[in-house]
């Protein structure tokens, strides 16, 4: 039960942060398919015999570059739906040479946090570090690429590279909290979080910091919510990520309202 | 004859009810979703398509617990779902993939319940995954008329609004400006994509029923801008995806590892995504030779002031 909070909520912080940038690029499919593809990665990994991190990181970072490559000409929705597919098909294969592999689909789909052993603890730590530090150190080409594209590439920022280092990010993202969380937990934290702290505030670092408190009291309540009565984490999760874009968006609108009626009067 | 051929089609291939009926219906929402498909792949909208795919998950996952045909809990969640997105909006291409993905997650987190009441109730793991990766071989002939009729009502959607649809996916101010009601035809085109997606993930699956949507149309309007020609080839490509998918399946019964057949699912997929990369090339061909063109064009008149 301590294990499984302080994972979940080392996976908090980096979907807060990581999600932020997601949510701010408009890349909610991209979050969606590397997460999603990359378990054909765990189903490979554990037909050959290696660590599933090794067969996860491989297929989220190979799914993120097909993603962006295959983007670069022609259109990036068509090109992540395909990555994705073609991952999938792959996962769909892996799992009919392994009979005995099959039950863990769900708990790779859907997360079986509570069941988090101490021995996660050091990777997930580790690849999380990394993914903080990374998005540190991108930020401000990061932020400029992703607002005003135009703006970076007069600067000498190209779009492409800020692209593909995104996605690569994403994919670090991946490789360090599906094994514990599922692939459900970490799209839903990645969009719904920072999509409900946009509607508070506009400065970006404010904004991130909020995605990351909006996203760990998802994280407790869905582990508490849990433990008490045995559903699966990812359910609340998803609906306490729904929960929380459907109040930011009432106070986006309310507060629109508001500022509207003076000049009506 | 059949003699001849046996290398390519594994004897008692043209014998087999399940590959009949796999071939039959395998053809037939190759062309409803490739039809569907061009429209949803102009209209950006290859996201909603993957998150009906994943949507039918929970209500497949659904009818499962309910005991009734997993078709139904395809179409009955799916259609709840397009109902949520147009609620949270989804016209606007602004801010659409997240209302997309709010709906997702939280389809998904209801999917994660249904199936974990189900198996907790019944103590099988199999439903997660045949809902999962479905296939073709295993579509009983009961569930035939509904399919059938499915498919002719997104014909029917699609044929109907087939000029205003055309031109709101192409330019929706125009479309607006000569008085199309660009909201309600895209809201039809949202129920159509969705019960689209429902037959797709009856044949290859839910969570790779993507792969029938986008992949075939993407691959169209690569080769063709005209629309009534990509219509025809989307069609054309999904038919052949989905027959040679079926016809390496059931050969593989005698590959390696494990004798026991390859996923129908894999083949068709990979064949898709393979159509996609191909049908990249004339296009990078013809850029590559306008550009030398231009190249040659212009060192042919150097700096001269027009």
């Amino acid at each position: 039960m301590v294990n499984a909070w302080t994972v979940a909520s080392m996976v908090a912080v980096v979907a807060g942060v990581v999600g932020f940038f997601t949510v701010l690029r408009g890349s909610a499919f991209a979050a969606h398919a590397i997460p999603n593809g990359s378990f054909a990665g765990a189903a490979g990994a554990s037909l050959i015999g290696v660590s599933t991190l090794f067969g996860l990181g491989v297929f989220s970072l190979g799914g993120a570059l097909t993603i962006g490559l295959l983007g670069r000409r022609g259109r990036h929705d068509v090109a992540t739906a395909l990555a994705l597919v073609m991952m999938l098909a792959l996962g769909a294969l892996f799992l009919s040479f392994s009979v005995e592999y099959a039950p863990e689909v769900y708990s790779l789909l859907f997360g079986e946090v509570l069941g988090i052993s101490p021995n996660d603890l050091a990777p997930t730590a580790i690849l999380g570090t990394l993914c903080i530090l990374a998005v540190a150190v991108l930020y401000r080409p990061l932020m400029l690429s992703s607002v005003l594209p135009e703006v970076g590439e007069a600067r000498g920022i190209s779009s492409f590279r800020m692209e593909m280092l995104f996605l690569a990010v994403l994919a670090l993202a991946t490789t360090m909290t599906v094994p514990v969380v599922g692939t459900l937990l970490i799209f839903s934290l990645m969009i719904g979080a920072p999509a409900a702290a946009r509607s508070f505030t506009d400065r970006p670092l404010l904004a991130m910091g909020l995605s990351v408190a909006v996203a760990l009291l998802i994280v407790w309540i869905a582990i508490a919510a849990s433990y008490e009565t045995n559903y699966p984490v990812g359910f609340f999760v998803g609906t306490a990520s729904a929960v929380s874009y459907t109040i930011g968006r009432l106070w986006t609108a309310v507060r629109s309202r508001r500022r509207a009626q003076p000049s009506h009067t | 004859m059949s003699h001849f051929l046996s290398p390519i089609f594994a004897s008692g291939f043209f014998e087999s009810e399940a590959v009949h009926i796999a071939l039959a219906v395998g053809a037939l929402v190759a062309i409803v979703t490739g039809v569907v498909g061009v429209f949803t792949v102009m209209r950006g909208q290859s996201f909603a398509g993957e998150a009906f795919g994943d949507l039918g998950t929970t209500g497949g996952a659904g009818a499962y617990l309910v005991g009734v045909g997993t078709l139904w809990g395809f179409v009955i969640g799916n259609l709840v779902a397009a109902g949520a997105m147009e609620v949270i909006g989804v016209q606007r291409a602004r801010g659409r993939d997240l209302a997309t993905g709010i709906v997702l997650g939280a389809g998904i987190g209801l999917a994660a319940l249904f199936l974990y009441l189900y198996t907790s109730e019944h103590s099988t793991t199999g439903a997660t995954v045949t809902i999962l990766f479905g296939s073709v071989f295993a579509i009983s002939s009961a569930t035939i008329p509904l399919i059938l009729l499915l498919s002719a009502v997104v014909l029917a959607i699609t044929l109907t609004l087939y000029r205003p649809l055309l031109l709101s996916s192409v330019s929706a101010e125009m479309a607006s400006a000569r008085g199309i009601p660009v909201r309600l035809v895209g809201a039809f085109h949202l129920v159509a994509l969705a019960l689209a997606a429902a037959l797709a993930a009856i044949t290859i699956g839910t969570i790779l029923s993507t792969a029938l949507l986008v992949g075939p149309a993407a691959s169209a309007l690569r080769l063709t801008k005209r629309p009534v020609t990509a219509l025809l080839t989307a069609a054309g490509i999904g038919i052949a995806v989905m027959w040679l998918g079926i016809v390496l399946a059931y050969d593989s019964y005698h590959w390696p590892p494990v004798h026991q057949g390859w996923p129908v699912s894999f083949f068709v997929v990979t064949l898709v995504f393979i159509t996609y990369l191909l049908s990249g090339i004339p296009e990078a061909r013809r850029r590559r030779q306008t550009g030398r063109n231009h190249a040659a064009s212009s060192a042919a008149q150097p700096a001269t002031p027009s």
